[in-house]
């Protein structure tokens, strides 16, 4: 294993380090499926870069953490290299500072795996259009959170008009188990849907996806109604055979009823970060429904 | 049908979750159910895969009610689970946890039994979907499959029904055919799943993907260029508590009949025109019916039981030596046979399949050797160390494929030596190679039946091994060798005569 920091650096070092990192650990094969890089800042670094070592389990990886730093002074570029530290992959973090900052690309790509997928993810604030980004060109998925926005579905709403293909958001991610409970629930439900209404704090971001997602799949508008719930706190599609009915009742479980059998509840957690991450990175292509989700949520305003 | 609006083929992240339905679990108590079984369900329903309304019943002659038994499945879930443990999810599993106490041929049983389900399509919404567990001896199918006949509840009439039943799918080719006959008379071919939880594997799944997605391998996937293909299923403990079971079997029972041949299917089938159940079957039927077996079986098998040794650095008794092993006893621990393949693609590159209980280590593997090249530019001294190209399939642990090849020795002028290149796709944590149950548990409650064999394809394998078995239960003696190592004599003779020797996996 290795664990060393460079001062003072260059890219060229760090990939040295890297080679030299793996043949002590006595396994020069690269069995690594990406390369992931985290755009982060003092702050949550060390929360991203533990997240990226349990994702590494799922998906063997050479993880980047690139840090920007302040941009007055010498251009400085110091990199932590870790290798066979307690996970498949190896790491590396790169501190930058000075007018670097503002050429974070040219440290990191030299350092890409050679031909393999690359994705890009954004902890904290990302980029309004993440195609565009210096760093987020580099990547063919680009993963932000407007969770950690101030105003996270008007962040969402801004970031419509700068998708590409390949981005998503996590909160799109923290919607699949509830996507995936209706469509289940539709799946044993024969009839049309008539109506639906969403009951969550207007200002979260999950289930302002939601409302686009139904509005776009049923076409039809769903209601919404405001409360200062943490989460989504219920779902209801009025159909011709009866309601489909999902409520909170707890941070871990959810009510859920459909027509013709009693209530059960059905478990329903807030997933870790490594959960999340994991579910993108399953699937490497764009994802359309997203878009067009994510276009319909400014459409409806329209 | 009408289609789900909420659903769309592009829309990959929403996972396949199973209707509404029940398990029903025959045997519940056994070592399967517990270990195995129990926690996939639990890990399945943490996953959130199953349904909403899922019911899970139990039928044993235990004097339980269903509340000792939801803590008795609650401490085998929780000991067994491979994701995170939580009371939420398990008390949501727990609401449709019922059990049925009663003997197989108890017809008031029965008649609790089909009350039961009725109950559970009621309160939890099963909607008169059932699947019947079968984790039970052989010798009480024509019991309970019969009953369930009897008391209507392989009636599809309110919802599917669908029976899994867990290998050995008989001992020979004859009772393989009552067996599939006596569960045909009550249930449809597409609703029996035969489970074989190896096909469940990851890896195993990943030889469809290594073979048919690449350019790189398929040209050369044939005689001229492979040299022959050994399979491997090598297992480091004895029999442990399974001596009664065992010692009626043997190794190739047990093993070859159903794991090693579906294995040697799925290496040297041709490419089927899709990946849906029936597209594979048809090729997978295709190859094991192109199966021939050597003409003199003493010379191309081998089998052998193990004596008292040492392995992995622990004194270890004799197969004879173990609990409810008869002294006598000429069962196999370890078989070796070799297949040929008559068709076009394989003429000529033998199949060896070999399996064994206290060998070296415990691996899986399908190892496809190639022949050597047909000329080399280099001085016979400089390539005394190169040996046969390979291209291992590691099926278990360690999953992964190996590619053996020659490369230059640094620092001297031409010395080539094997290499191995290893790539092994990624360990074990968040969410990923789910076990083997949870996908084909999740496979008979989705009506998938890629994965599972069908009655031709056992009838098939019994008909390759049928007459191995019948050639060695005439002997009076059987080879042997010591526990903890990589099997008997007559096995590497085996290979010798054919110019060819075992890899050491």
């Amino acid at each position: 294993m290795m664990d060393l920091t460079l001062e003072e650096t260059s890219s060229s070092e760090v990939a040295k380090a890297l080679t030299r990192g793996r043949a002590q650990a006595g396994s020069p094969a690269m069995d690594m499926v990406l390369t992931l890089i985290i755009v982060t800042d003092d702050d949550s670094v060390a929360e991203a870069m533990q997240a990226a070592n349990v994702l590494q389990h799922e998906h063997p990886s050479r993880v980047l953490g690139v840090i920007l730093g302040d941009g007055r002074g010498k251009p400085r570029l110091t990199a932590r290299v870790r290798v066979g530290a307690g996970s498949p992959g190896e790491s590396v973090l790169l501190r930058m500072s000075g007018p670097l900052v503002k050429h974070a690309e040219s440290a990191v790509l030299p350092l890409l795996l050679p031909d393999s997928p690359v994705v890009v993810w954004w902890p904290g604030v990302g980029p309004l259009e993440p195609a565009a980004d210096p760093i987020g060109s580099l990547a063919r998925r680009r993963l932000t959170d407007s969770e950690r926005t101030p105003d996270p579905v008007g962040w969402l709403r801004k970031l419509a008009p700068g998708y590409s293909p390949g981005d998503t958001d996590l909160a799109w991610t923290r919607l699949t188990l509830w996507r995936a409970l209706l469509a289940a629930a539709l799946d044993q439900v024969e009839g049309e849907v008539l109506s639906g209404r969403i009951v969550a704090d207007d200002g979260n971001p999950v289930a302002a996806l939601l409302q686009a997602w139904l509005e776009c799949r049923l076409g039809l508008a769903i209601e919404f109604e405001d409360d200062d719930g943490p989460q989504v706190s219920s779902v209801t599609l009025h159909t011709e055979a009866g309601d489909i009915e999902i409520t909170r009742t707890s941070t871990m479980s959810c009510e859920f009823s459909v027509p013709g059998s009693s209530p059960r509840i059905v478990p329903i957690r807030r997933r870790t970060i490594p959960e999340l991450l994991a579910e993108d990175l399953r699937r490497l292509d764009a994802d359309e429904i997203y878009g067009e989700t994510l276009q319909h949520l400014v459409d409806r305003r329209t | 049908m009408r289609s789900n609006p909420l659903r769309d083929p592009r829309d990959r992240r929403l996972p396949r979750i199973a209707g509404p339905c029940s398990i029903v679990m025959f045997g519940v108590t056994g070592d399967l159910a517990r270990k195995k079984l129990i926690p996939a369900i639990y890990d399945l329903a943490n996953r959130g895969l199953l349904p909403p309304g899922f019911g899970l019943v139990g039928f044993a002659r235990r004097d339980w009610g269903d509340g000792t038994f939801a803590t008795l499945m609650r401490e085998a879930a929780q000991a067994g689970a491979r994701t995170e443990w939580s009371d939420t999810v398990w008390e949501q599993l727990a609401q449709g946890i019922k059990f049925v106490p009663g003997q197989f041929d108890d017809d008031d049983a029965w008649r609790n039994l089909a009350t039961t389900l009725q109950e559970l399509d009621e309160q939890q919404g099963t909607g008169g979907n059932h699947a019947f567990y079968l984790s039970i001896p052989p010798a009480l199918f024509p019991t309970v499959i019969s009953k369930i006949d009897e008391h209507g509840l392989a009636d599809q009439a309110k919802g599917w029904r669908r029976v899994v039943v867990e290998k050995p799918f008989g001992h020979d080719l004859e009772s393989a055919k009552e067996l599939n006959q006596l569960i045909g008379n009550v249930f449809e071919p597409e609703t029996v799943f035969r489970i074989d939880h190896y096909l469940g594997k990851e890896t195993v799944q990943n030889i469809l993907a290594l073979r048919f997605a690449n350019q790189l391998f398929e040209p050369v996937w044939n005689s001229q260029y492979v040299d022959h293909v050994q399979i491997t299923m090598a297992e480091d403990i004895g029999i442990g508590s399974r001596a009664g079971y065992y010692d009626a079997i043997g190794a190739a029972r047990d093993v070859i009949q159903n794991h090693l041949l579906q294995l040697l299917a799925l290496v040297a089938m041709e490419e089927p025109i899709s990946f849906d159940a029936a597209g594979l079957r048809l090729e997978k039927q295709k190859v094991l019916r192109s199966v021939r077996l050597p003409e003199d079986l003493d010379r191309h098998t081998a089998r052998a039981q193990y004596v008292a040794g040492w392995a992995g650095g622990k004194p270890v008794v004799g197969y004879r030596e173990e609990e409810g092993i008869d002294p006598g006893s000429l069962t196999e621990t370890f078989a070796a046979i070799r297949l040929d393949i008559a068709t076009r693609r394989w003429a000529g590159v033998p199949f060896y399949l070999r399996t064994g209980k206290r060998l070296g280590r415990r691996v899986t593997e399908v190892a496809v050797v190639f022949k050597k090249a047909p000329h080399l530019p280099f001085e016979h001294h400089d390539v005394t160390e190169l040996g046969n190209n390979a291209l291992v399939m590691r099926i278990q642990p360690d999953e992964g494929v190996t590619m053996r090849f020659g490369a230059k020795v640094p620092g001297t002028t031409m010395e080539i030596r094997d290499v191995n290149m290893d790539f092994a796709y990624g360990g074990s944590f968040v969410e990923d190679s789910p076990e083997a149950y949870e996908r084909l548990i999740l496979d008979v409650l989705l009506g998938d039946p890629p994965l599972f064999p069908q009655h031709e394809e056992v009838e098939l394998s019994w008909q390759i091994l049928d007459p191995v078995i019948k050639h060695w239960s005439r002997k009076r003696t059987i080879d042997t060798y010591s526990a903890g190592t990589w099997g008997p004599q007559s096995a590497f003779e085996m290979l010798e005569r054919d110019g060819r020797s075992w890899r050491r996996p």
